[in-house]
């Protein structure tokens, strides 16, 4: 479990993240979703370590973040598996290599045992015959495959996902969901996924945190949002024609 | 102001370039990845600039020589002074700063854009430590160029002027021993190894603190090329300023 006490952050004279309060549990998916600019990469970056709040707190299953010294944190770094917005794979390794990476640096295993082990969560992301190709030589869906593979490699009781599913075709986006959701059952980790798509939310939303203007406006889960007098969440999720329609065909049933 | 600042960070990224470091095993095959990328790749061109460059200087100073008390001896005299002097140490480092140099910036200011150093980070790793270091560590070989570079400079020197018929023979190779001062090898040497560990991370610190996209990894590399080449060259007035003056 991940909570978040509130949370500032700014840059210069901007305030992004303006005393966020919440939490996120363990098992579940947890979506952030907000406008661009609402503070969601900011918020999830610093909950990464990437910013340093400048104020509140981040606490781990209770250990609070930024309390610990550089060891201490890296000890709970090693448990986090990231997935990049933009893949962030190494472009010199090949598909094998960046999955094997994290075992690299922080286990004693020997290469036939990382083999193994990378074997079997490529295996789990289903890609087939990628092992030895390197990033640039396949699809942005298999890239995002190998990502995750990469995150759960090493057994993490925290996963992060910036937007996983931008710039793909809205069937691999909901592979995509679908894995990253069953990874989260299936090892019993606390996942948060930072989002603006609307599908993601529809798929996965076990518990959604809605940001406006980097305040927490809303939370809830799947079933909720589209119930929720909510303002400022009734404009985000119907501001697509898609759910215009959805909404136009529940009201009138 | 802003130039003050960057000098601190500079030091700072230095400083943090050598805690916390990446496990043994992961450094040694970055180290001889490094050495494959910025030394060994760098072979070929240093070879070529170098033994062309010391058959233009044995010709430049053969043409120069029209005074007849002059005697022939100074073509080698001139063509090795030159060279280990000034041409392999600090001509071939700017030559570095532009090939090596830019190679630096834009393969880490590329990870930095695409979120790799980042990656790195989440999973606790100190990214300059698995970064620049190798570097450090690679670019402590680079001496070894330059003395290959001396080498085949003062060897274009010999062709020039022996197969040019600018000299003979044994006139080159008695100018060649003239007046040899072995000092003059340490200081060059010296200031390699000095200009090697700014080639190691003045490029680095261009890729690691840039932002922006594609467009801005460009800018950052010409920065880079800009800065080492000026530190290379202001290092080696006060270097020269302190040992041989």
């Amino acid at each position: 479990m991940i909570e978040v006490r509130d949370l500032k952050k700014g840059f210069g004279d901007v305030e992004v993240l303006k005393g966020l309060t919440t939490s996120f549990d363990k098992g579940k998916t947890n979506l952030i979703i907000g406008q661009s600019g609402s503070g969601k990469t900011v918020f999830i970056k610093s909950m990464l370590g990437l910013f340093r709040p400048d104020s509140g707190k981040i606490l781990y299953d209770g250990i609070c973040y930024s309390d610990l010294d550089f060891e201490e944190q890296r000890a709970i770094r090693e448990k986090i598996g990231m997935v990049f917005q933009g893949s962030a794979l190494f472009d010199s390794m090949t598909v094998e290599e960046n999955i094997m990476f994290p075992l690299q640096m922080f286990t004693k295993m020997k290469k036939g045992e990382m083999r193994e082990r990378a074997n079997v969560v490529i295996d789990r992301v289903n890609l087939e015959n990628a092992n030895h190709k390197l990033p640039s030589e396949i699809s942005g869906g298999m890239q995002k495959r190998v990502a995750i593979a990469r995150a759960i490699v090493n057994n993490p009781k925290y996963l992060f996902c910036d937007e996983p599913n931008s710039g793909l075709d809205p069937h691999t986006a909901t592979v995509i969901d679908n894995l990253i959701q069953e990874i989260t059952e299936e090892f019993n980790i606390t996942t948060i996924i930072n989002t603006h798509d609307m599908n993601s939310v529809m798929e996965i939303g076990e518990k959604i945190v809605f940001l406006k203007e980097g305040r927490l406006a809303w939370e809830g889960d799947k079933t909720q949002i589209f119930r929720t007098d909510n303002e400022e969440v009734t404009n985000f999720v119907y501001s697509s024609n898609l759910f215009k329609m959805v909404r136009k065909a529940q009201n009138t049933q | 102001m802003t130039y003050l600042h960057d000098i601190g960070k500079y030091f700072l990224m230095i400083k943090e370039t050598f805690v916390k470091p990446t496990k043994g095993k992961v450094l040694r095959v970055l180290i001889f990845k490094e050495i494959d990328d910025l030394i060994i790749g760098s072979l070929g061109i240093v070879a070529f600039i170098s033994f062309f460059v010391g058959g233009v200087v044995a010709i430049q100073t053969a043409l120069n020589l029209t005074n007849p008390i002059i005697p022939k001896e100074l073509i080698a005299f001139a063509s090795r002074q030159s060279v280990i002097l000034e041409f392999a140490p600090t001509f071939l480092s700017i030559i570095m700063a532009g090939k090596v140099g830019s190679f630096i910036t834009s393969s880490i200011g590329t990870m930095r854009v695409t979120e790799q150093i980042d990656a790195l980070e989440v999973m606790g790793i100190n990214s300059l430590n698995y970064l620049v270091f190798p570097k450090i560590v690679a670019m402590c070989f680079y001496p070894f160029v330059i003395a290959i570079a001396m080498f085949l400079g003062i060897l274009g020197a010999y062709i020039a002027a022996v197969y040019g018929g600018f000299t003979t023979e044994d006139q080159f190779l008695t100018g060649l021993k003239d007046d040899f001062i072995p000092f003059h090898i340490t200081y060059a040497f010296l200031k390699t190894f000095i200009f090697s560990f700014l080639l190691a991370t003045i490029p680095s610190f261009h890729g690691f603190y840039m932002r922006g996209g594609a467009l801005e990894v460009g800018k950052a590399s010409t920065t880079s090329f800009v800065w080492t080449s000026v530190a290379i060259i202001v290092t080696n007035y006060f270097i020269t300023q302190m040992l041989l003056s």
